[in-house]
């Protein structure tokens, strides 16, 4: 699989580069790399505006990945499929037109307390301009979602529930399907920030029965600054547009303007085509390498490493829960994450350190922040262990002077 | 590990893992708490003047090996200098952890031992944060 990564034939300070950082963004593989070469070598033309043969296939290769990825988490329709740059964006989206048309004084947002800041601040901006209250449903103490509290938490004045799909942190795999369902019983929208879960276990947006689920390509092996934005069409058609520009519009006078259809009408200006044709080339390796073996593979590695980790003195990880994907947050105790992360670098190993873009889950966790490992499918058990050589050797330099 | 080596110096360990002057300081002068909002890392520095001299300085806060080394040889650094000494000794000091330049003009003593963090760009800010709660009382304008 290691092979099919150009970016591992480069070496970090002379070292071969191990790379643990797949949760900030994957790798790339040479599918990828190369259908977004060849788009612009080949076929680089706008969409949906010209009347010749270029633009005409470039139209066809945007709208078949759109259906290529309609097929791959499960939508009904395609035109529930709306392009965006990211997950980030797709939250935005929700976020402001949804707050725009139904969300007033003194209802309610419901998220939680492991989200990533992309799922916090974007509703507590709706809630500040539409003077509603942010709810969060807390984490436990084997760091998964509080369901008994979750539902006391939807009520009458909830008017969206939006939850992560896996914690960026913690790794765990919430209950989307039992969140959506307390939710659905008292009528009540959720959205699904699928950023870490998408090409790593397999997602089925119909089976989930969620009405917007968000996630990011450059998370799932595609090129960044392309995501995409499911939902469900009676969502979708309910809410106002989101940016004005071209391609929204059908007709537009300076008295008035009607808005295009779905997923046109959230799609204004010219898209990132070359990261659609990328997002098309990495769904087609995923699904080339397998769900099961893909989801396989990283848990393998998460057992292999969590075991590694505990095995050294000092380790403390967070979140055992046994519902998780490749991800492992630790600290090396009394040696600050950042000063774990530059030794670790010094050996060629990537990791990222820090708050991971949660500062309400690290205040939950008691600790600044963390190291955290996150394996792709390129990862293997002997990166691990020269993990595990480096750590041992920080926890040395770190302490021994102590 | 020798360009590491050369980052987690002797002096930035020992001051890391030992800080001095730490803690607060009774009926200070002056107290600021700055925040580095890409860490989480916090850091409040307390400072008695008697006119324009530094009598004491001490720090309290939470941060890396280079933050709080950092903060504690600034507190040893300027103990007992005037606030004009002490905005030039910041304005080396900024000067040398962005440039990796030991310049001759003043003695840094010490803090020389961050010259190696030049080539850890992500790090500068993490020497820079304590003196980042000097700028108030040195008037030392940003580098960049």
């Amino acid at each position: 699989m290691r092979e099919d990564f150009p970016i591992f034939e480069r070496k970090i300070g002379g070292k071969k580069l191990i790379y643990f950082d797949s949760a900030s963004t994957t790798q790339k593989p040479k599918e990828v790399i190369d259908a977004v070469a060849s788009f612009y070598k080949t076929a680089n033309s706008n969409v949906h505006r010209g009347l010749y043969f270029l633009s005409r296939e470039a139209t066809e290769i945007f709208e078949a990945t759109r259906e290529k990825i309609r097929k791959f988490i499960s939508a009904e329709e395609a035109r529930e499929i709306v392009f965006v740059r990211g997950t980030t964006e797709a939250i935005n989206l929700v976020a402001t037109t949804f707050g725009k048309k139904f969300v007033k004084r003194g209802d309610e947002i419901l998220i939680s307390e492991m989200e990533h800041h992309s799922n916090i601040v974007p509703w507590q901006m709706v809630c500040q301009d539409r003077g509603a209250k942010l709810k969060i449903i807390p984490v436990t103490d084997s760091r998964e979602l509080n369901l008994q509290e979750a539902e006391k938490l939807i009520t009458k004045k909830t008017k969206l529930v939006a939850i992560t799909h896996v914690s960026n942190v913690l790794g765990t795999i919430n209950p989307v399907k039992e969140i959506t369902k307390l939710a659905h019983k008292k009528r009540v929208p959720v959205l699904v920030d699928g950023a870490q879960a998408v090409g790593h276990i397999k997602v089925d947006v119909r089976d989930l029965d969620c009405d917007f689920y968000a996630f990011s390509g450059h998370k799932m092996y595609g090129s960044t600054g392309i995501g995409v934005l499911f939902g469900k069409k009676e969502w979708l058609e309910k809410l106002p547009p989101y940016q004005g520009g071209g391609e929204m519009i059908k007709q537009v006078t300076f008295e008035k303007t009607t808005y295009n259809d779905l997923p046109y009408k959230f799609e204004a200006g010219t898209p990132d085509i070359a990261g659609v044709v990328g997002l098309g080339a990495a769904i087609d390796y995923v699904t080339k390498v397998g769900a099961d073996p893909i989801q396989r593979h990283e848990k393998e590695l998460l057992k292999y490493g969590q075991e590694a980790l505990s095995s050294i003195g000092g380790v403390k990880i967070f979140g055992r829960t046994r519902n998780k994907t490749g991800i492992i947050s630790f600290i090396l105790e009394r040696v600050h994450p950042h000063d774990v992360g530059t030794f670790l670098d010094g050996e060629g190993i990537a990791i990222r350190t820090g708050h991971h873009c949660c500062q309400p889950l690290m205040e939950r966790l008691g600790v600044v922040g963390t190291c955290r490992i996150s394996f792709g499918i390129y990862n293997t058990k002997q990166e691990i262990d020269k993990l595990k050589t480096a750590l041992l050797k920080a926890r040395d330099f770190f302490h021994g002077t102590n | 590990m020798e360009q590491t080596k050369e980052l987690y110096q002797e002096t930035i360990l020992e001051h890391g893992q030992n800080p001095r002057n730490f803690g607060s300081i009774k009926k200070a002068t002056y107290s600021t708490e700055v925040f580095n909002p890409l860490c989480g890392d916090r850091c409040r520095v307390y400072l008695k003047t008697d006119g324009d001299n530094i009598r004491q300085v001490s720090f309290e806060g939470q941060g890396c090996l280079i933050s709080i080394a950092s903060a504690s040889l600034m507190t040893e650094m300027l103990g007992g200098r005037t606030l004009k000494e002490a905005s030039e000794i910041f304005r080396y000091f900024q000067g040398m952890v962005k440039s990796g330049n030991l310049r001759k003009k003043i003695e840094l003593g010490k803090l020389a031992a961050f010259s190696g963090i030049a080539k850890f760009p992500q790090r500068v800010r993490c020497a820079l944060l304590p003196w980042e709660a000097m700028r108030p009382f040195t008037k030392t304008t940003k580098y960049i």
